[in-house]
């Protein structure tokens, strides 16, 4: 128990460290660049590189005289994108999960339609984004129309389902000869054999894939939600902020922060479920 | 049903086209309650041979019945357990989960399956580390968790393919004599591949000997030594004597190329 408290207080040390060493080599390029009047590759000012004090800074300031603080907003923004980040994180595993799970299966499929998967990830997102976002936008489902930000999932899909139809392939693959003779030797059905073995063999493919695709599913959104209007998420405040650089940079500085927090955090979630579910030697844990 | 549990009449099995010839002519019958060691050198098709019997590879000529049914409806009927070098237990299964895997796929009842289970960590002595992983046990005990799971489901006859090879020398000595313990008290039929001519004389009642190139049986040479076999057993002079038996068999079926008439076949 005591080495545990002491590993925990060393990670957190660490992370301290970290940052400390990020705030120095930011603050002292600054620092050296603004003293010796250098300007390659870029010169350097309070608005190409505010100090990160002022990004943090505005964070908790209100936008305007008596409104909320600017941190309330981003709030807001971040669940609001997470959302969207999480249905389509979770629509994106559900599809590239079977997909791999028919390739694996069926070796002619490798060859039908794994090209098309590898192009579907060449067409640039941004390219993509309004044609779906602006193209859904229409669909209704016996009735049923889809909420704006279903729309933004489906881009958060487009991004999430690749790394983890590749890594199905590979994982359901990963399965030990002997252990698949095993169960033949049992006589088990496919099925059995699917779910006894080759998924749990595939579990660290997975959540290696997941890991890729959490992040990869905040990006999606916040791309998603640019050309389809959306004001609530995170996308929206980078439009805005992105307009009046000029004037205020900390904010967008600020929302990127907010972004890549929630990417991080997102990352952390499938970290927390792989230790909760995934059982394996400890040094095979990453 | 009658007394024979394995019947392989004339198998030989190539592998790829026109490629190596890993088994020939094989004939072999095994008698209910025996202990079959199959020994030779590498490549002597020992382990195909096995595999033949538990239908996990096809013979490309030849007929083997097990339990008097071909092999096949023998493997859907469950009719064998297997163990392998590796233990190949499932790492995200605990030992008991590992163990009741067969029953789960036979679809026994949680209570039935729990009961078999204290039988099996009690046969093979693993009692309190049902809720192990198994890479938390030793290689002698990740091997007992894996004969307990091939015993699980009682099934009457036992492949085995050097399951202790990978063990040193005294855990592998212990664990022969729990595996022929194990082999009383449950009275199956054991079919046991090894490259060890000690471990072959000591647990045997017949010892097949295989050549290579082509996988042929030189020899069956029949172990007379007392039962039940003990630690005493392999200080024995006729122990020697066997040891020495096998081992001239194997040289005369082996490489040094003093191959003889290959009509020694049978008893």
């Amino acid at each position: 128990m005591r080495s545990r408290i002491g590993s925990a207080a060393a990670r957190v040390a660490v992370l301290l460290l970290v940052l400390a060493g990020l705030w120095a080599l930011w603050e002292g390029y600054r620092k050296l660049w603004e003293e010796l009047g250098w300007t390659r590759p870029f010169p350097v000012n309070s608005t190409t590189m505010p100090h990160l004090h002022d990004i943090v800074g505005t964070l908790f300031d209100p936008l305007r005289e008596g409104e909320p603080l600017l941190a309330r907003f981003m709030l807001d923004a971040a669940l609001f994108t997470a959302k969207e980040a999480a249905v389509g994180f979770a629509i994106g595993a559900t599809v590239g999960f079977i997909l791999g799970a028919l390739i694996a299966r069926f070796a002619v499929l490798q060859r039908g339609i794994m090209p098309y998967v590898v192009a579907s990830q060449t067409i640039p997102i941004l390219a993509l984004a309004p044609i779906v976002v602006v193209g859904l936008g229409n669909v209704s489902i016996a009735g049923w129309t889809p909420k704006d930000w279903m729309r933004v999932s489906v881009i958060a899909a487009y991004l999430t389902f690749f790394p983890v139809t590749v890594n199905t392939v590979r994982g359901l693959r990963s399965a030990d000869p002997t252990a698949v003779e095993l169960m033949q030797s049992y006589a088990a059905r496919e099925w059995s054999v699917f779910w006894k073995l080759r998924v749990p063999a595939a579990m660290p493919y997975l959540f290696s894939a997941f890991k890729v695709a959490a992040t990869a599913s905040v990006v999606g959104a916040v791309i998603g939600e640019l050309p389809s209007s959306i004001q609530d998420g995170l996308g929206g405040w980078i439009i805005n902020f992105n307009q009046y650089y000029a004037l205020e940079p900390e904010n967008l500085w600020a929302v990127n922060l907010v972004a890549a927090a929630l990417g991080i955090a997102f990352f952390l979630v499938v970290v927390l479920v792989e230790k909760l579910v995934v059982h394996r030697p400890p040094e095979e844990l990453v | 049903m009658n007394d024979t549990v394995v019947s392989a009449k004339g198998i030989s099995k190539t592998f790829g086209k026109g490629g190596v010839t890993a088994l020939q002519d094989i004939e072999l019958e095994v008698g209910r309650g025996e202990f079959i060691s199959l020994i030779g050198p590498s490549g002597c098709g020992k382990s195909t041979l096995l595999r033949v019997i538990g239908d996990l590879v096809e013979p490309t000529t030849g007929e083997i019945l097990v339990n008097g049914k071909t092999a096949h409806r023998a493997r859907l009927d469950r009719d064998y357990g297997i163990v392998f070098q590796a233990a190949v237990l499932y790492d995200w299964r605990t030992v008991a989960k590992n163990i009741a895997l067969p029953l789960e796929l036979l679809g026994w009842s949680r209570a039935r399956r729990n009961q078999r289970l204290a039988e099996m960590l009690e046969l093979v002595e693993l009692e309190g580390f049902e809720k192990h992983y198994p890479w938390q046990l030793s290689g002698g005990m990740q091997q007992r968790v894996s004969i307990a799971r091939a015993l699980s489901f009682s099934p009457a006859l036992l492949l085995m393919d050097e399951p202790f090879g990978a063990l040193d020398e005294m855990t592998r000595e212990r664990m022969n004599a729990e595996l022929l313990r194990i082999w009383a008290e449950t009275g199956s039929t054991v079919i046991f591949v090894t490259h060890s001519i000690a471990e072959a004389v000591y647990l045997s009642t017949r010892v097949v000997v295989m050549s290579a190139r082509p996988g042929r049986i030189t020899t069956v040479i029949p172990i007379d030594l007392e039962q039940p076999r003990t630690f005493e057993t392999r200080e024995e002079p006729r122990f020697f004597e066997l040891v020495t038996e096998v081992r001239e068999a194997l040289h005369a079926g082996g490489a040094d190329d003093v191959v003889p008439e290959a009509g020694v076949l049978g008893e």
